[in-house]
């Protein structure tokens, strides 16, 4: 084999620590090299055809790279080898920025490692072997978990591009938590007028199956070709036949249900339809509630049910759907606040979270739109609005900014003062976070138009006294301690991951952070994508944020998805498993430790043996490592290949 | 069957004086439900809050050297009444996990620092060692009508990485405790706010402005009385409840319980071996509406 | 007001010794005032506890050493218990009064003579005496008025007594507090 060698300055990124000509001139005396030089861009296009020259001029029949992570350009220079005619794995890259120049300060010990990683690609190059890659067919068909306002237009782009869509929602419902807002900043519409809209499109969409209250059980599969299992939990109502005509709810005796569509303020009852605009418009049985499901006695919905499709005796049941791609809109929860016990840990009725305060604003919600106290049913004359409750608190676990509270708030206090204006709105804050269009106009409106009394200082106490609550706070621009008597107290609650979202997560195969919102493939460069092929994020589950953003994730995502089914086929990628059949045993660990099920037992002449179906291995190495025999080989790691490297580096 | 329960104890120096009564009461109460406490031998101060305000070092060796007291008992646990002598011996144990702190707290003592013994309060190891359905299960006379607010001082659970008790800001031992004997506990929102600590002396008008609050929240939520755990907390409340009164234009005569007094009363000891009659805000005629009319050696004077 | 010169007034070696005696990080602290919100003793002070954290950052020693904030703080714990950012505020609290201590800034007069006379009495009786601390107090600052009246109350009740109660071992405290002199003269 003759190789050639690239070992590229990045500028000064790596030249800066790293004697670049140095390594080149030490990589010229290795085993098979035949060609090495340093180079200032490898990646440019000079640096390319500088290759693809050495590549001609040398008869070079391998190439060493050595620059940044392969996670940069690995692709790009295997495209590059194969321009000049070599085969895409007759191709190696060491690592000598991220694992080295970026590192380490000192440069002869840095000029050493890169010369030793360079010396264990060299040395992996000489084992490698050409490898293809096979064309499959995919499914084009798509999964959009979560069917709120990310969902949703992921949804619809993706029917309206002609894809086939299955939507699966958790709750009864789709319309997320925009369904549950009053109106959006910073333009004061109401929230269901235009959201109601795009749930109405969904569920007349031909190209659109919803799952409402069901759940995900298992993804197998990989890209192109999923398989899900989704569970459709027990309503106890047969939904084929259920009208929505909402008669059972007006004649339930259960009438103490939480009613979380309201955030729990009021009771519901126990057979219910969230809110009128719901879609699906079906009812649903509260288990915990039911009369006849916890006591056996009652079944009155059954007898008023006009459509008779009240079904006590209903199980979950499980469907499974193929498709070829999968995005997450799975959303967020609210932090639970009640660990502030200075703020009465949910001790005290008038101490409501944001979301409530949207439910008592909302005209469909429990007080009919009117701002009432829990306490005493009292209209408020005095209103404080606590901000970062939840968010940018170390203390609490949740260092980082919700980002979308600060304009929440400011809209509450607009909204205060138009359905009472006689009331006074006090806002706690640290710091206005108001950067999207027309934003920071808006807070400044709510304080120049509707009067809100802005604070900057964080709320150290709430406790009752008499009929109102205190709230001691802090002015820090007067640089003093401030009280304030409140009849009502709204938390601006951070947002968290969603409840369940890292159990979605390990089935999806993604990864999340420590907080479980979801990876983004690349901050910048990849926000909808996933480290795993096939499966896309959009919407509050990759981290907080408001709607306009979460509406254009939906839209990134379903894009993603169209450009990826653009294509009929799918090239697989060659690195996955083989198993030798000659020195195959037929023992069957390697079938069992397989985490994707891409091995099976084979006969062959009467013998037992394992064969792995290409599609389906994600290429992990768990059998290579498992195998007693050595059969299985991870091709382009084989044992051969990382012994070579192994050698290399630990000649001495 | 019952494992009997056994502490050193270390009273501290307000338990021979201002606080003698808390100081009879948790004998008296202890020694009712079995668990035995044995003095620390030659314990001396703390050294409370002025020592920490001069230098952590010296603070902690004075709180050492009650620490290795205890270590030379052969015991393992050690148990206070008072919440600052408590933050005070916790707070040093913590300190000295660091190593070249307790190099440097050794150096001011005769015998290098211990660290191992574990403290606790009077009231923690009631409710977590002893556990309140067992204290319940010794009410004889239950404390049925008195209607009673629980202090708990700024210390007794803060901060929480420290004293590793109860709740940051509602506490419930007391509440609970309270509740287990009979009395109706009214939701106090000033349980840990501060009732002006030990400025009784340097600077009277604080406590007389923070302390006086306390009273008057108390007596706005219709509390008979104040229940502490605190000498300091108590001292405040009791001894000084009418330089309040004349500094603040209010007429309170609120009795300012220990819990322990109150235990003990609910368990039928006498009024004496509780130090009842060492309170300075007469508590007769709340007691007398709970149907004790007082010792009967009392009643027969 | 003054004008401040950030970069010629800011002594960055009392801001690394604050760190360093307390343990704490002064960056932590981002100025959401929950400490001044909840602090008791607020009323009393001449700068906030947040104010006294920002220029502690800013370096601001005398500013910061002169003030009679602390000399108020009772050490309640509010601040350390619902600081956002985990800072034990109380502590640093107590490190600055240490310092000013020892760089001598009179501080509150009767705060500091109150808290002499305590450790005096400790020093000398290996427990606290209260009558002898009183009058060691009152003969430092002249408040012959001082609690006068509870002394009839409390005495018969046997809640003070006029000798100091006999401790064996109180040699043992003298001790700590010499040696205690000793290290800090070194």
């Amino acid at each position: 084999m003759k190789i050639g060698v690239f070992v590229c300055h990045c500028g000064s990124n790596i030249e800066g620590t790293v004697d670049t000509a140095a390594v080149a001139a030490a990589a010229r005396e290795f085993p098979g090299v035949a060609f090495a030089t340093d180079t200032m861009y490898t990646c440019s296009e000079p640096g390319q055809e500088e290759i693809v020259n050495a590549i001609k001029e040398h008869q070079l029949d391998g190439v060493v790279v050595a620059s940044c992570t392969p996670r940069m350009h690995e692709q790009t220079f295997r495209r590059t080898v194969e321009r000049a005619g070599l085969n895409r794995y007759l191709f190696e890259m060491a690592n000598i920025r991220e694992h080295v120049s970026w590192i380490g300060k000192d440069r002869e010990a840095n000029t050493n490692k890169a010369t030793e990683l360079v010396r264990m690609a060299a040395s992996k190059l000489l084992h490698n072997r050409p490898l293809l890659s096979k064309q499959f067919d995919i499914n084009k068909r798509v999964l959009i978990i979560g069917g709120g306002v990310a969902g949703i237009q992921a949804a619809l782009d993706c029917a309206e591009g002609g894809l086939e869509v299955i939507l699966v929602e958790k709750t009864t419902t789709i319309g997320g938590k925009m369904a549950k807002l009053d109106k959006t900043f910073p333009t004061v519409d109401c929230s269901c007028c235009i959201l109601g809209p795009r749930m109405v499109d969904v569920a007349q969409h031909p190209n659109i199956t919803l799952y409402a209250y069901s759940e995900i059980e298992e993804v197998s599969g990989y890209v192109g070709n999923f398989e899900v299992k989704v569970k459709k939990k027990a309503t106890y109502v047969d939904w084929d036949k259920c009208t929505g005509c909402g008669i059972c709810m007006t004649k339930c005796p259960s009438k103490k249900a939480t009613d979380f569509f309201n955030e729990g303020i009021g009771k519901t009852t126990a057979i219910n339809i969230p809110f009128p605009q719901a879609i699906p418009k079906k009812a649903k049985i509260d288990a915990n509630f039911c009369m006849k499901l916890q006591k056996g006695k009652c079944g009155i919905c059954a007898k008023v049910c006009p459509s008779g499709c009240i079904d006590f005796t209903q199980q979950d049941e499980f469907v499974t759907e193929k498709v070829g791609a999968i995005v997450a809109a799975t959303g967020f929860d609210l932090f639970d606040w009640t660990v502030y016990g200075e703020y009465g840990g949910g001790r005290y009725p008038d101490v409501i979270t944001s979301l409530q305060y949207e439910r008592m604003l909302s005209a469909s919600g429990p007080t009919g739109g009117h701002i009432k106290r829990p306490s005493d049913g009292k209209e408020p004359k005095n209103v404080v609005f606590i901000q970062c409750v939840g968010s940018r608190d170390k203390s609490v676990g949740r260092p980082y900014c919700t980002g979308f509270c600060c304009m929440y708030t400011a809209k509450q206090a607009i909204l205060t003062k138009d359905h009472l204006p006689e009331a006074q709105t006090y806002v706690f804050y640290m710091d206005i976070r108001a950067t999207g269009k027309n934003y920071d106009e808006f807070t400044r409106r709510a304080m120049e138009e509707y009067n809100a009394k802005y604070i900057r200082g964080r709320v150290s106490m709430i406790y009752p006294k008499g009929d109102s609550l205190l709230v001691r706070g802090a002015d820090t621009l007067m640089g003093t301690q401030v009280e304030v008597d409140a009849d009502l107290v709204v938390l601006a609650v951070g947002a968290d991951s969603s409840a369940g979202a890292a159990g979605l997560a390990e089935k999806l195969r993604i990864s999340y952070d420590s907080y479980g919102f979801y990876m983004e493939g690349h901050p910048k460069l990849k926000p909808v994508e996933t480290n795993t092929a096939g499966v896309y994020l959009a919407g509050c589950c990759q981290g907080p944020k408001d709607i306009p953003s979460s509406v254009a994730q939906g839209s990134a995502a379903a894009s993603k998805v169209l450009g990826l089914f653009s294509k009929d086929k799918l090239a697989s990628d060659p690195q996955v498993s083989v198993v030798d059949i000659k020195r195959c045993i037929g023992c069957g660990k390697c079938i069992k430790t397989c985490p994707f099920g891409a091995i099976k037992e084979i006969d062959f002449r009467g013998m037992k043996k394992a064969e792995v179906i290409e599609t389906v291995c994600q290429g992990c190495g768990i059998c290579t490592s498992t195998c007693p025999q050595g059969a299985a080989q991870l091709q382009h790691f084989t044992d051969n290949q990382i012994l070579s490297e192994v050698n290399a580096l630990c000649q001495f | 069957m019952s494992v009997s329960l056994t502490y050193a104890y270390y009273p501290g120096c307000s338990s021979t004086g201002t606080s003698i009564e808390y100081d009879m009461s948790s004998r008296a109460i202890c020694a009712a439900l079995d668990i035995t406490l044995t003095d620390v031998p030659n314990w001396s101060c703390c050294g409370s809050t002025p020592a920490h305000t001069v230098d952590h070092t010296l603070s902690s060796a004075l709180s050492a050297r009650n620490l290795c007291q205890v270590a030379s008992m052969g015991l393992t646990a050690a148990v206070t009444p008072c919440p600052s002598c408590l933050s005070n011996l916790k707070t040093a144990q913590h300190r000295m996990k660091n190593d070249s702190f307790r190099e440097k707290v050794s150096k001011l003592l005769d015998k290098p620092a211990d660290i191992t013994v574990e403290t606790k309060s009077v009231l923690q190891i009631l409710v977590e060692d002893y556990g309140i359905e067992k204290i319940k299960a010794k009410v004889t006379k239950p404390l049925t009508g008195l209607i009673v607010a629980a202090y708990y001082g700024c210390i007794m659970n803060r901060p929480a990485e420290i004293m590793n008790f109860d709740d940051r800001e509602h506490p419930m031992a007391m509440d609970n405790i309270m509740t287990a004997l009979g009395a109706t506990v009214v939701p106090f929102p000033l349980k840990v706010e501060c009732c002006g600590a030990s400025f009784g002396i340097p600077r009277k008008d604080v406590v007389m402005r923070l302390s006086g609050k306390l009273l008057d929240t108390a007596k706005e939520m219709g509390a008979m009385a104040l229940v502490t755990a605190c000498p300091l907390c108590q001292m405040n409340l009791d001894m000084r409840q009418e330089q309040i009164n004349s500094a603040n234009g209010s007429k309170h005569h609120m009795p300012i319980f220990y819990f322990t007094q109150l235990m003990g009363l609910a368990f039928g000891l006498s009024e004496k071996e509780l130090g009842i009659d060492k309170l300075c805000v007469n508590p007769r005629s709340v007691i007398n509406a709970l149907g004790m009319e007082g010792d009967s050696k009392e009643k027969s004077q | 007001m003054n004008v401040i010169n950030l970069t010629s007034s800011c002594n960055s070696d009392f801001v690394r010794q604050v760190e360093e005696e307390s343990g704490q990080q002064l960056s932590l602290c981002y100025q959401c005032g929950k400490c001044t919100a909840g602090c008791p003793y607020t009323t009393e002070y001449d700068i906030p506890v947040s104010q006294i954290m920002r220029l502690t950052q800013a370096g601001q020693k005398e500013l910061v050493l002169k003030s009679k904030s602390l000399w108020l703080c009772a050490t309640c714990e509010s601040c350390t218990a619902r600081c956002p950012n985990k800072i034990d505020v109380a502590r640093i609290m107590d490190v600055l009064r240490h310092m000013a201590r020892r760089e001598g800034y009179g501080g509150v007069k009767t705060v500091k003579t109150f808290w002499d006379s305590f450790l005096h009495s400790v020093q000398k009786n290996g427990r606290v005496f209260e009558v002898g601390l009183l009058a060691n107090y009152i003969s430092h600052t002249g408040r012959f008025w001082t609690d006068m009246g509870l002394g009839p109350m409390m005495l018969p009740k046997g809640k003070i007594h006029l000798k100091p109660s006999a401790m064996q071992g109180k040699e043992e405290v003298a001790k700590i507090f010499r040696r205690y002199t000793e290290e800090s003269s070194k």
